[in-house]
């Protein structure tokens, strides 16, 4: 059954659609990932336009996290004044990141700049998640235990000014770090269409020592707002967001992250993270390709000129 | 149905045309042939699940020249012009290892979609090389496409000319049928334009070009309006037209997604 995706101008068969949201959607559960950094790339492999598929690809996040968020919330390992701080430098860098997305689009190098950054991120996290799992895996082979670390209590990040005080959190910190962190996750949310959870929660927990519990929680609370953010402006002014696509997306990635949950709670970690990092890296390593192989064709057409719009 | 009984009566009405022409054979030398087209819909609807279509064209020509009929000198061509807009042509190239678009040339309001169907091969009517050079571009190999701002290697422009037709010809925005025009009487015509899936949307039009021994004595026009019509019309309309509304309905959809699920999942 095929159904025709009024923004991304392309008719698509409609179960392909439900199974990627419903594969990543588990993927997500079962990692604990928001999946934006898996369904852009996927869309794109089935043809839909990168410019449709980072902005549609934020929008889909916005469902997850929301779901994720809640849950979180009732936990209690959500730092509300936290995530505010990170927010605020979130919408700066999501700003920033359409000016440069626009851009880009314009001088005809969009496609490019996404595949690469894609490239770059999915080879840089797939491999440190791979090696990781395997270290961990030979380690629980060997029956070692964990070794302790216990990171110097203070490092360059902890003697900025501008400190204010995250009771949640338990945590004394310059507000200048997180604002930073948000503003780089925001320019990625509105350049590559991700959560950016992925590189946000390692950055809290090594970089700015802010204990793991409210870690995942408080970077889903911000990455409902700015990718919510990225969603409207990217609407706005590039009317990339497909509706229909985001839809079934969202709906299939919800219901999939569900039962992904579920399977994760009974496999191990480690295995886990390793499937993960391969997945990845594959990911990436696709993308890899089709920029370094010869393409088919080396003149493409773009609808529109520099006066027309 | 209502669509084939329209199109079956005005080619019967066309039919009769001819008749009328040959009651004055003395004057067929002084009135000029003339030439008549109408189409079988004047709307193209794009629903979900559209596919292609093909349009079907009727014309017949009149005050005809029996002799020059006879031996085959009138030539039609056929086209359907797409609404017209520039269009950015880029090469890629590459650097330290990868593929990137480094040269561009953006054409002056070319059609985004065009397809054409005559008698023969548009290269045997001579007229249409004539044509060429006047600017009118009857045909693909003969549109004019200019580039605009700054051309650094004019070499370069053919390679482009080339490629941008080359492209729309291979995603089949740009068509041509050699025969797509038959004469199903002496002076009426049918000719069967093929509409790709990807069509766009917007006022195309329609025109019709009469050769008699290559030049061009007579043309006419015919605007068709290809819209999409249900939900997809809507959708692309209030995403050009209130964006932001339409950007807070697709965040409100995606939260109440997220919300739902952790309520209809909620483990109690």
């Amino acid at each position: 059954m095929t159904v025709y995706l009024p923004i991304a101008e392309l008719s698509v068969n409609i179960f392909i659609i439900l199974g990627m949201g419903a594969a990543v959607g588990f993927l997500s559960g079962m990692f604990g990932v928001g999946g934006g950094f898996l369904i852009t790339p996927l869309l794109i492999f089935y043809n839909v336009p990168p410019v449709v598929a980072v902005a549609t690809g934020a929008n889909q996040v916005v469902a997850s996290s929301v779901s994720g968020a809640i849950t979180h919330f009732r936990r209690g390992t959500l730092d509300v004044k936290l995530g505010t701080v990170l927010l605020m430098g979130g919408l700066a860098g999501a700003s920033v990141g359409i000016w440069i997305f626009s851009w880009l689009r314009r001088i005809g190098q969009l496609d490019l700049i996404i595949s690469i950054l894609y490239v770059v991120f999915l080879g840089t996290i797939g491999g440190l998640m791979l090696a990781e799992s395997l270290r961990a895996m030979r380690r629980a082979a060997r029956n070692e235990a964990l070794p302790l670390k216990r990171p110097g209590q203070h490092n360059w990040v902890h003697r900025l000014p501008l400190k204010m005080r995250f009771k949640k959190s338990k945590i004394y910190l310059s507000a200048i770090p997180v604002v930073g962190l948000g503003f780089a996750i925001g320019i990625l949310t509105s350049v590559m269409g991700v959560g950016g959870g992925f590189i946000m929660v390692p950055a809290m927990i090594y970089l700015l020592r802010i204990p793991t519990n409210v870690v995942v929680g408080t970077s889903l609370f911000q990455i409902i707002f700015v990718t919510a953010y990225t969603t409207m402006v990217q609407a706005a002014t590039n009317y990339s967001v497909d509706i229909v696509l985001a839809t079934f997306l969202m709906v299939a990635g919800v219901i999939g992250a569900q039962y992904g949950v579920r399977v994760g709670q009974k496999l191990r970690g480690e295995q886990l993270r390793a499937l993960l990092g391969l997945l990845v890296l594959a990911v990436g390593l696709r993308l890899a390709l089709d920029l370094v192989l010869t393409p088919d064709d080396i003149y493409s057409i773009a609808v529109g000129g520099p006066s027309s719009r | 149905m209502r669509r084939i009984a329209r199109a079956l009566s005005l080619a019967f009405t066309l039919m009769a045309l001819p008749a009328t022409a040959q009651m004055l054979p003395g004057q067929a030398q002084s009135v000029r042939e003339g030439l008549e087209i109408g189409t079988s819909t004047s709307e193209i609807a794009i629903t979900s699940d559209f596919r292609g279509a093909d349009l079907t064209i009727f014309g017949a020509l009149t005050n005809t020249d029996e002799l020059f009929l006879a031996i085959g000198q009138y030539d039609v061509v056929v086209a359907l012009e797409g609404p017209r807009d520039y269009a950015t042509v880029r090469r890629k190239e590459r650097v330290f290892g990868i593929w990137m678009n480094t040269q561009s040339m953006t054409f002056e309001q070319v059609p985004e979609s065009y397809s054409i169907a005559s008698t023969r091969k548009i290269e045997d009517i001579q007229g249409l090389t004539t044509l060429s050079r006047m600017g009118t571009g009857v045909g693909i190999d003969h549109m004019t496409l200019s580039p605009t701002g700054y051309v650094g290697n004019a070499g370069s422009i053919s390679d482009f000319r080339n490629a941008y037709k080359r492209l729309k010809l291979s995603n089949g925005l740009y068509q041509r049928d050699t025969t797509g025009v038959r004469f199903v009487s002496s002076s009426l015509f049918r000719a069967t334009l093929k509409l790709p899936a990807n069509i766009p949307d917007g006022v195309h039009i329609v025109h019709a070009y009469l050769f008699k021994s290559g030049d061009l004595i007579a043309q006419r026009e015919l605007p068709l309006r290809v819209v999409k019509t249900g939900v997809e019309q809507a959708i692309t309309d209030a995403a050009h037209e209130k964006p932001v509304a339409y950007g807070l309905l697709c965040v409100l959809i995606a939260i109440v997604t997220g919300w739902g699920a952790s309520l209809a999942f909620r483990k109690d």
